[in-house]
């Protein structure tokens, strides 16, 4: 199989997000970057893929900061290439981005009949739409998202996807298709930092040219902000003690001790 | 009078979702600001008999077509976009559900409209709509506006009132006949929810853990809790994902909702996808080293603290206090 692996930063929401001064994008100088976590997943779910099936896991991204280290571990995982997109990927929205991999993918040779795309199902910023679909209508190929779960097949694969309340639904796909993955179906393998460092030191990440898009977002986005602490629960505070005294009272008084 | 807007229903194994009537609620307001008709779009088998509850919609087209159980997006949106053309629809609202993901943006991807994800609020302005998305699991809002009034808008389930969009009178429908291609993602059965060891939707009280939680071994922490409060662990989306719970134990959009009379939310962030399951909980109380944590805006008592510290401390004091 050919599976291409679509690796994409965004901000840890685990640090305190500031809008910056025009009011309409992130201050990007207090951002720590990380990568969106379906895509860690959907690496995982690659190399299960690979190590059951055969073939070759591609990982693609566009420049951001850290976006290097995030190649060598995916390199030192088991994938078998690493290419970055100098393009910054902080300034283009979701349309964007897709344009630009669209024409990666459309380039010659990219594309074989056991090619997969795995890029992650959805990202905490994605205002404009799941890059996944927007690929897969670009390239004409098949789609699914939410997707948790793929056993390799012959020109196809088995999919399962999420619903709610638990409840999946089994699909088949034709190959080429684009996946958007949600969760792998095992937790996504750990790899000892001397091992990344070694790879650093022996693999090439690849550089893909591409243009850049002319509109880089396509929304008419008036203004990013905080929510407005409105309804906010009541706190309690003090020592650990004093506040397990007090949870102690709020669930008498809720009746359940 | 403006375009029209246009709603596509969601079914779920024959029954509507309540994203349907939240979308047509918030649809119906909309179009009476813009003084624009109301449609909706409802696609599957048994679509015809179902349509009958959309009343809240002027008209709704139907494709009463089994192949469009569950169809691919790219089938649902050539269905779509017939209507768009048909109809002169110039906003179209889609469910930010796990069922629907994917329509909208394809469609986008199909007629160039623009797309904006995530809403929980949508206004009139003149002609031009505006629409506040939430970002970052929470953290950030953004209003962003169509400035014809014109594009896509994926609305998040539990933001807007269902019951605004509920009505006991039948709309006129208007049947589809559209030939289906063979699509090229098949459905072929549903994999019914493990049945766990505990059902978590009947519990009384509920102690939900999150990535804050740390480790599989801190887990057992929580079980402490729940037992001598008799109720049960459950979990947010990673802790399932690392495996250190069942997903029986899943809460939010892909698991299960709850409702008991006391949820704890231990480590857990609050983002929309697990506020979605748990927001009706009757008392919520939110435990977070983070005081800035969006969980704290929706929980009813609030702790800024280590759970880790917190828990044996408290379950301790529960045991005293019981006796
Ligand atoms: C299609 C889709 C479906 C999804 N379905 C679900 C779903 O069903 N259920 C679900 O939960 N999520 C779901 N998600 C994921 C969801 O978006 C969030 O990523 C997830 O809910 C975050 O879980 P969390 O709060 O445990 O982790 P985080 O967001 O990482 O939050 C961890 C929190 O722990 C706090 N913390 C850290 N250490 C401590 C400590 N020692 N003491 C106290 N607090 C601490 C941190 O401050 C932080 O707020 C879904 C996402 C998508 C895209
Ligand atoms: N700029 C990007 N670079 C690489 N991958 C991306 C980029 N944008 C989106 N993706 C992929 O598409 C998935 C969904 O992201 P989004 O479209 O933002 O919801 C991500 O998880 C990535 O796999």
């Amino acid at each position: 199989m050919n599976l291409y692996v679509l690796l994409k930063m965004v901000p840890d929401t685990v640090e305190e997000l500031e809008v910056a001064a025009d009011g309409k994008s992130l201050d990007s100088e207090f951002l720590r970057f990380k990568l969106s976590e379906p895509d860690d997943h959907a690496l995982e779910q690659a190399l299960i893929l690979k190590e059951k099936m055969g073939g070759k896991v591609t990982v693609v991204a566009f420049d951001a900061p850290e976006v290097d280290d995030v190649l060598f571990t995916a390199l030192a995982k088991g994938a078998d290439r690493a290419v970055k997109i100098p393009l910054n990927q902080a300034s283009l929205g979701t349309v964007a981005s897709a344009k630009v991999l669209t024409e990666f993918f459309a380039a010659a040779g990219a594309l074989t009949s056991d090619s997969l795309l795995l890029p992650g199902s959805q990202a905490i910023d994605d205002l404009e739409g799941e890059l996944a679909p927007l690929l897969a209508a670009a390239l004409k190929l098949p789609y699914i998202g939410v997707v948790c779960g793929v056993t390799g097949d012959a020109g196809k694969v088995t999919v399962l996807k999420e619903f709610a309340g638990g409840l999946r639904g089994e699909f088949e796909v034709t190959l080429p298709a684009v996946l958007g993955i949600q969760s792998a179906e095992k937790p996504p393998r750990y790899v000892p930092v001397a091992k990344v460092r070694a790879v650093m030191k022996s693999a090439q990440i690849e550089e893909a040219a591409l243009a850049s898009p002319e509109q880089p977002i396509q929304l008419d986005i008036e203004r990013m902000y905080k929510p407005e602490a409105a309804g906010r629960a009541q706190m309690i505070e003090g020592s650990t003690e004093e506040v397990a005294d007090q949870l102690v009272e709020v669930l008498a008084k809720n009746s359940v001790i | 009078m403006a375009n029209p807007i246009l709603v596509l229903a969601e079914q779920l194994r024959g029954e509507i979702s309540d994203i349907t009537f939240e979308m047509l609620g918030v649809g119906r307001a909309l179009a009476s600001a813009v003084g624009a008709p109301l449609y909706a779009v409802l696609l599957g088998s048994e679509a015809a008999p179902l349509a009958a509850k959309l009343g809240k919609a002027d008209k709704v087209f139907v494709a009463d077509n089994p192949q469009l159980n569950l169809a691919p997006a790219a089938t649902v949106t050539a269905v779509l976009k017939t209507v768009i053309d048909q109809s002169q629809a110039g906003l179209v609202l889609v469910g930010c559900t796990n069922v629907s993901l994917g329509i909208g943006s394809t469609l986008a991807a199909q007629t160039g409209l623009p797309l904006v994800n995530f809403c929980r609020a949508a206004r009139a302005d003149g002609s031009a709509i505006q629409l506040t998305s939430q970002l970052f699991g929470g953290k950030i809002l953004s209003d962003v506006k169509l400035p014809d009034g014109r594009g896509i808008a994926c609305l998040y389930p539990g933001a807007f009132p269902a019951d605004d969009g509920k009505s006991d009178q039948a709309p006129p429908v208007e049947k589809l006949d559209l030939p289906v291609e063979a699509p090229k993602v098949t459905f072929k059965q549903y994999i019914e929810p493990e049945t766990g060891d505990v059902d978590i939707t009947k519990q009384n009280i509920l102690v939900g853990v999150g990535r804050g939680i740390q480790s599989q071994d801190n887990v057992q922490l929580a079980e402490d809790l729940a037992q001598v409060l008799g109720g049960a662990v459950c979990a947010s989306r990673p802790v399932i994902d690392q495996g250190w719970q069942p997903l029986s134990r899943q809460v939010g959009k892909s698991g299960m909702t709850v409702k008991p009379r006391v949820y704890f939310a231990l480590g857990i962030s609050g983002a929309p996808e697990h506020w979605e399951g748990m927001q009706n909980s009757l008392c919520i109380i939110a435990v977070n080293t983070d005081p800035k944590a969006p969980i704290f805006d929706g929980a009813h008592i609030g702790v800024v603290g280590d759970v880790l510290e917190l828990l044996p401390v408290l379950t301790d004091k529960v045991k005293a206090r019981k006796g």
